[in-house]
């Protein structure tokens, strides 16, 4: 993908975000009193550079989605900044974002539902240019056409429904849509995560070189580290709420520092047999993620930590860059210096290396 | 890539499509679920009989003024000759059916009972259809707000419709149309009856109409396709009109069909309670109050009006199931 990243020179970010914030009150009772919140997206920082793609993992409810619509101000932050091309977009109301539209687009996660099935592929992928009230060169008809057959598919399906195509091909359309109004910034929440494994790599690759060709920038949201592991130049990895690391992708790969990253990445399947052969050890998650509506103290991710130690649970680590290029939040981290070298003491209650790292597979 | 693959898939599978939608046009063209859904439908043997029975009682009240002129039916001129008044029953057999007076005459007042059906469906299926309209609209409207917006819009709306529900509507009913008898809004006689029929039957029935849109729509707003018009720009009247609404034609569709035979047996009833048409306007209702005094000397009578409503009920009930089968079968 684009080199961007690899050059030191700060490059102005198309996407800033500072704090990002989002509670969801949960009200009870017939006079819908707030009795709590979930904590969905607490205290999020981070850029996108123009041209780049960046990668969003983490386990189911961590906040991906949340932190995708937040961006896109489909939601709107309950604290915090977000700053697209250098304009603070973080509670513009909904007709102030309207001309925004067109530079931020969302590809969706579900194919079956992000089709209205009582539209036609024709009025679908041409609602961006009506709602958005730009009449491209040639007719709406036309440009259509064209998206349709740049996403690989045939224009002369226009006039059908979205029920007369498979999973991969209504995501291309998905995709069609989101690409009509030329955006500078793509929000891909799991593209693929519902289609066929078979059919995953096509879409992702076609995200691929729709970026080249366009010269989009991209969030990629996923919940495991293989599928965007191609197309990502940087990788955030999200653990309820809040970003546990944020790196380079080969770093991410190679030394992971986060135990989280790790366990997720022992989770890949390796597709080079000499380099699975390097691996000895698969990490298994004990338990559940915990509630964001109670999360736990300090780090959020003690329960689960093989390496937890008391100030695992007391203190909240924060994001700092260990390596070059590399930010993690963690007392203990791997592949980098000890942060917290004083406090050995294992926290009672966590797990040990034996109950979660089963060696070889 | 192999997309190639998956559209040459798509083009081959497209031919008959095509062909099917065909007459004229080069371009394939899609079939909409409506159009699937009408392949379905005439498959549907008892469905299909229902739509062809309600569409001749539509074209019979429709056409009531014109049938009677061409035929010679007139359901107001009394043959006394007809019936024996030591009996208070019809001469002849069966209701004093003959040629001249197919399905007999009354026992009271010698009327033709066609002419006196015929006349009376235009009633009941203005007062039903009306009715149904009246219900729909609120229905839809207040259904759609509530399931959108939610909120304190949707309480508002939902204890609205617990309190309609909660409403006596027969004694509403009565006292209504016991208070309006001369005139309101410059309405009189048989045009105020069936105008107020028609409020007070629409009026309170919305809530079952409100409850199903209702509930479509809260499902409906959460599909990702909202999200992407709303990503678009896209506001909450072009939401509701646009992406909404094309998805809550068929059960509201459904469901009218199959209001208008509950509102025809509570017009009926209202009828028969005396609340409703006033003779000597032919109504099936009123047909069937009138035969129910007479049952012992003219049994045959009440069966005129009877059969009537139920074939019209019937038949749209049929109608209406087979619709939604059509429309949604995963109903089932
Ligand atoms: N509108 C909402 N109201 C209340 N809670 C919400 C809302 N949207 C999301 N949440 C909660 O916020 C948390 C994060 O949800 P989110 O959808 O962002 O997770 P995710 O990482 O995208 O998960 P997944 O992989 O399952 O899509 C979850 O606990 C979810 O229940
Ligand atoms: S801070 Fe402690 S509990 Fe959190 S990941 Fe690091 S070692 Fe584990
Ligand atoms: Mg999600």
């Amino acid at each position: 993908m684009s080199d961007l990243t690899k050059s030191p020179d700060p490059v102005e970010p198309l996407l800033k975000v500072d704090g990002l914030v989002k509670h969801f009150p949960i009200k009870k009772g017939v006079l819908q009193r707030t009795v709590g919140a979930v904590q969905a997206v607490d205290g999020i920082s981070f850029d996108v550079r123009p041209g780049e793609t960046l990668g969003v993992v983490g386990e189911s409810g961590c906040g991906k989605s949340t932190m995708g619509r937040l961006i896109t101000r489909l939601l709107e932050p309950t604290g915090g900044r977000v700053e697209f091309e250098g304009k603070d977009i973080t509670h513009l109301s909904v007709g102030q974002m309207r001309p925004l539209r067109k530079d931020v687009q969302m590809i969706f996660q579900d194919p079956y539902s992000s089709l209205n099935p009582r539209h036609t592929i024709g009025t679908i992928v041409g609602a961006p240019f009506r709602l958005q009230r730009v009449t491209p060169e040639g007719g709406v008809k036309k440009s259509v056409q064209e998206l349709l057959s740049l996403v690989g598919l045939n224009p002369e399906h226009y006039n059908r429904y979205p029920h007369e195509f498979s999973g991969g091909q209504r995501q291309r359309i998905g995709i069609a849509r989101a690409l009509a109004l030329k955006p500078r910034l793509v929000v891909a929440d799991e593209p693929v995560s519902a289609l066929d494994v078979s059919i995953q790599a096509q879409v992702v690759n076609l995200l691929d070189d729709l970026q080249d060709e366009l010269g989009l920038t991209y969030v990629i949201i996923a919940h495991d580290l293989s599928v965007i592991r191609h197309v990502s130049d940087r990788i955030a990895v999200m653990y309820l709420g809040k970003i546990v690391e944020l790196s380079d992708r080969q770093p991410l790969y190679e030394t992971p520092m986060h135990p989280y990253t790790k366990a997720l990445l022992s989770a890949v399947p390796v597709p080079d047999p000499k380099r699975r052969a390097a691996r000895t050890s698969r990490i298994l998650l004990r338990g559940d993620v915990p509630s964001p509506i109670s999360p736990p103290s300090g780090c959020r991710f003690h329960t689960r930590c093989w390496k937890a130690t008391t100030v695992c649970k007391t203190t909240e680590p924060p994001l700092l860059e260990l390596a070059p290029a590399h930010r993690v939040a963690c007392h203990h981290p791997e592949n980098a210096q000890d942060q917290q070298p004083t406090d050995t003491e294992r926290l009672a209650g966590a797990p040990t290396q034996d109950e979660v790292v089963r060696t070889s597979e | 890539m192999t997309a190639p693959i998956e559209t040459t898939a798509a083009s081959a599978e497209a031919q008959p499509e095509a062909v099917l939608a065909g007459a004229g046009r080069s371009q394939i063209e899609g079939r909409s679920l409506g159009q699937i859904a009408w392949t379905r439908f005439k498959r549907d043997k008892a469905a299909m009989a229902g739509g062809v029975v309600v569409v001749c009682l539509v074209l019979m009240a429709a056409l009531s003024k014109p049938i009677q002129a061409i035929f010679d039916l007139d359901p107001n001129k009394l043959n006394q000759d007809l019936v024996d008044p030591a009996l208070q029953a019809p001469k002849g057999a069966w209701g004093g059916m003959s040629w001249d007076h197919p399905l007999g005459v009354d026992p009271g007042f010698g009327r033709d009972l066609l002419a006196r059906v015929i006349e009376g469906s235009w009633v009941s299926l203005l007062v039903a259809v009306g009715a149904t309209l009246v219900s729909v609209l609120i229905g839809v409207i207040l259904g759609v707000m509530a399931g959108y917006y939610g909120g304190w819009v949707d309480s508002v709306v939902s204890r609205l419709m617990d309190t309609f529900l909660a409403f006596p509507l027969l004694l509403f009913a009565i006292s209504l149309s016991a208070s309006v008898q001369d005139g309101f809004w410059g309405l009189t006689g048989l045009p105020l009856r069936i105008a107020v029929l028609i409020f007070v039957i629409g009026f309170f029935a919305w809530p079952y109409i409100g409850r199903i849109v209702r509930a479509q729509t809260m499902s409906l707003r959460e599909r990702e396709f909202v999200e992407a018009s709303r990503s678009l720009g896209a506001r909450g009247p072009f939401i509701i009109f646009r992406e909404l609404m094309p998805n809550l034609v068929a059960p509201i569709l459904v469901y009218a069909t199959l209001l208008i035979p509950t509102n025809i047996l509570f017009e009926a009833a209202l009828s028969f309670l005396g609340v409703g048409i006033a003779p000597p306007q032919a109504s099936w209702g009123g047909m069937l109050t009138d035969a129910a005094d007479r049952y012992e000397s003219d049994l045959q009578y009440m069966f005129v009006p009877g059969l009537a409503i139920f074939i019209t009920v019937l038949a749209f009930n049929l109608l209406g199931d087979g619709l939604r089968d059509a429309l949604d079968p995963r109903s089932k």
